[in-house]
C-alpha cells in the first residue's frame, strides 16, 4: 500500500511536533531534573476527587446531555460572571468539552473555511495552526517581542489583518511566555477589531494564574462579547489534567453550530469528570488560591534564580512558566537545551517548539518544587559557567 | 508576617534566602523576622518527620486519655506541668470532651508504656483514671502521609 496516496494530505502536511526528538531523547536518560512539564505537579484536591468517586458511587454512568449537565453549565455560567463579570447562558451558550483542547478544535472547525485566514501570535501552545490548516485555512504568524513583555501589540495586530482573515486566537495569559495582556492592552486590541469581522478564539486556560493583578477576558471588553468565543478549563486552574474537562463559551447564535461539532465528535464529555468539577466551582476558590499563591513564590523564586545567574528573563505574570533569553550564549536554543541536557541532566524546553521566532529562547516550567528548581538553577549555573 | 511561618512550618530547611526569593524581600529582613520569631517563641523549633518504621528502632507509641481533678486552688496547669516533663512524652493536649488529658508517648516496648502510665501517670493525685490506647500504624502526621513517596507521573506534554 501507498499509504502517501491514502492518507489525508492535509494531515500529511502537518509537521510532527519538533519536540518530540528532544523528549525522546529525555526518555533514554536517567536522574534528569526536569522544568519541561505544562501541568500542575499538584494532584486534584480531594474534596474534588471525592465528588469524583461519589458520583461513581451513585451510579453516574451514562452519558450527559451533548452541551453537559445543566448543573455544570450552571456552575461555569456563575463561575465566569463571578470571576470575570462575564454573561453566558448556561442553557444554550455553554458547552462543556473534553479539555480546552477539544474547546479550541470546536471553535475553529465552527468557524474556519478554506483559504480563510487565521491571526496566530507566536510564540504559542502547539495546537492552533495544525488545527487551522486541517480545517483548509492559513496561519498568519505574528512574533510577538521581548520588549513588548510578548504582548500582541495593537499595531502588529491591525498590519496583519486582511479582508481574509477570520479569525484572531488570542492565547493569553500565554504559554510559553508568560505574558500577560491588561485591560487596557485588550482596550487596544479590541479597538482594532471592531470596525472589522474578525472573530477572536481567546484561549484563557490559564486565567487563574496571574500573579500581581486580576486577568481580564477580552469578552468583557465593551462590544466584544458578540465577537468571542472563550475557551478554558478545568485542568490548570484546579490541577484536574487528567480529568479532559474544559469549556466554550459564545453567542447562542455560534454554539449552536459549534454543538454540531461536538455532539458529531464527541457526543458529551466524561460524566464523571463533569460531577468532580461542579464541586470543584462551587467549592475550589481556596485550593486555588492556595495554588496560585504557591505558584507565585516559585515565580519569584525561579525568575530570580535566573537573574542571579546572569540569565536575561523578563518577568512572566501569568501561567506557570519563566521564558529566558538564552541567546547570549552564542547556542542555538536547540542546542542550548540538548548541551544542558547531555552535561547537566537538566531538561528545559527550546523556545522554537514554540514558533521559529522562539530563537534564542527556552522555556522553563516552575510546575515543579522549590527544591527541584532550586537543584535545578545549581546545575544550570554550573553549565552557563562552563559556556 | 504569617506566611514566612507557613514557608518554615511546611519546610524548615528552607533558607532565610530562598524565603526571601520566594516572596520578594531581602534576605536580611527575612532572617531579621526569623530571629525575632525564635526570640519571641513563635518559632519554637525546628523537627523532621522520620517513618522510624522503615528502620530498625524498635518502638511503641501509644495516646492515654487521663481524667483529672485538678486540686484545689492549682488548675490543669500544674499537672500538665507534672506530665509533660517526662521526657517520654511526646504530646499533651488539655481536652474538651469525656477526659481532660491526651498524652502522647513513646516506648521502647508495651511493657515500659505499660509501667509509665501505671507508676508515673496513674499515680499523680490529681489523676483520676487513666485509659491507654497504643498506636497500631500512623498513617499521617503532620500533614505528611506515609509509605508513599511521591512519584512525577506527569507525561512529557507541552
Amino acid at each position: 500500500m501507498d499509504y502517501s496516496k491514502i492518507l489525508s494530505k492535509k494531515v500529511q502536511n502537518i509537521k510532527p511536533s519538533g519536540i518530540r526528538k528532544f523528549f525522546d531523547l529525555l526518555e533514554t536518560r536517567k536522574g534528569v531534573i526536569s522544568l519541561t512539564v505544562g501541568e500542575p505537579d499538584f494532584q486534584t484536591p480531594w474534596h474534588i476527587r471525592a465528588a469524583g468517586i461519589k458520583s461513581l458511587e451513585k451510579g453516574h454512568t451514562h452519558y450527559t446531555s451533548n452541551s453537559g449537565t445543566p448543573q455544570l453549565r450552571e456552575a461555569i455560567s456563575d463561575y465566569l460572571n463571578r470571576r470575570f463579570s462575564l454573561t453566558y447562558d448556561p442553557k444554550t451558550e455553554v458547552i462543556v468539552t473534553v479539555g480546552g483542547s477539544e474547546a479550541i478544535d470546536l471553535a475553529m472547525r465552527a468557524l474556519i473555511e478554506p483559504g480563510d485566514e487565521v491571526i496566530i501570535p507566536l510564540p504559542a501552545f502547539v495546537c492552533y495552526a495544525p488545527i487551522c490548516e486541517l480545517c483548509g485555512g492559513k496561519p498568519v504568524f505574528i512574533n510577538t517581542k521581548e520588549e513588548n513583555r510578548f504582548k500582541l501589540t495593537a499595531d502588529e495586530l491591525r498590519s496583519a489583518i486582511t479582508p481574509q482573515t477570520k479569525l484572531l486566537v488570542l492565547p493569553y495569559p500565554n504559554n510559553p511566555t508568560g505574558a500577560v495582556m491588561t485591560k487596557d492592552d485588550l482596550e487596544a486590541i479590541a479597538s482594532v477589531l471592531r470596525d472589522t469581522n474578525v472573530m477572536v478564539l481567546s484561549d484563557e486556560i490559564y486565567a487563574e494564574l496571574t500573579y500581581g493583578f486580576e486577568h481580564t477576558s477580552i469578552a468583557a471588553i465593551d462590544g466584544m462579547r458578540e465577537r468571542v468565543i472563550l475557551t478554558s478549563g478545568f485542568s490548570k486552574a484546579y490541577a484536574m489534567t487528567g480529568w479532559r474537562l474544559g469549556y466554550v463559551c459564545a453567542p447562542c447564535e455560534l454554539t449552536r453550530h459549534i454543538l454540531k461539532v461536538h455532539q458529531y465528535a464527541i457526543m458529551c464529555a466524561p460524566t464523571t469528570s463533569q460531577f468532580a468539577a461542579i464541586e470543584a466551582m462551587v467549592n475550589g476558590d481556596s485550593d486555588v488560591q492556595m495554588m496560585r499563591r504557591e505558584y507565585n513564590r516559585r515565580r519569584r523564586y525561579l525568575v530570580s534564580g535566573l537573574q542571579g545567574i546572569g540569565i536575561q528573563c523578563f518577568e512572566p505574570q501569568g501561567a506557570f512558566y519563566a521564558y529566558p533569553n538564552v541567546s547570549k550564549y552564542g547556542l542555538t536554543s536547540e542546542e542550548f537545551c540538548e548541551k544542558l541536557l547531555d552535561e547537566q541532566n537538566v531538561a528545559i524546553v527550546p523556545g522554537t517548539a514554540f514558533g521559529d521566532c522562539g530563537e534564542g529562547f527556552a522555556r522553563i516550567s516552575y510546575a515543579y518544587s522549590v527544591e527541584h528548581i532550586s537543584k535545578a538553577l545549581d546545575r544550570i549555573e554550573t553549565f552557563v559557567n562552563d559556556l | 508576617m504569617n506566611e514566612i511561618l507557613t514557608l518554615l512550618e511546611n519546610n524548615s530547611r528552607l533558607s532565610a534566602s530562598d524565603i526571601a526569593r520566594m516572596l520578594d524581600k531581602e534576605t536580611g529582613d527575612i532572617k531579621k523576622m526569623i530571629e525575632t520569631y525564635e526570640e519571641n517563641g513563635v518559632i519554637l523549633g525546628y523537627k523532621t518527620i522520620i517513618d522510624w518504621d522503615k528502620t530498625d528502632k524498635e518502638y511503641v507509641s501509644a495516646l492515654i486519655e487521663l481524667k483529672i481533678t485538678p486540686q484545689q486552688n492549682r488548675g490543669y496547669d500544674h499537672v500538665a506541668e507534672m506530665i509533660y516533663n517526662y521526657p517520654e512524652v511526646e504530646s499533651l493536649y488539655l481536652m474538651s470532651g469525656r477526659f481532660d488529658l491526651a498524652v502522647l508517648i513513646e516506648g521502647k516496648t508495651m511493657r515500659e508504656v505499660a509501667f509509665f502510665v501505671a507508676e508515673k501517670l496513674a499515680t499523680l493525685e490529681d489523676v483520676t483514671s487513666t485509659s491507654t490506647h497504643f498506636v497500631l500504624r500512623k498513617y499521617k502526621d503532620k500533614g505528611i502521609v506515609y509509605g508513599a513517596v511521591p512519584v512525577d507521573e506527569r507525561g512529557n506534554i507541552i
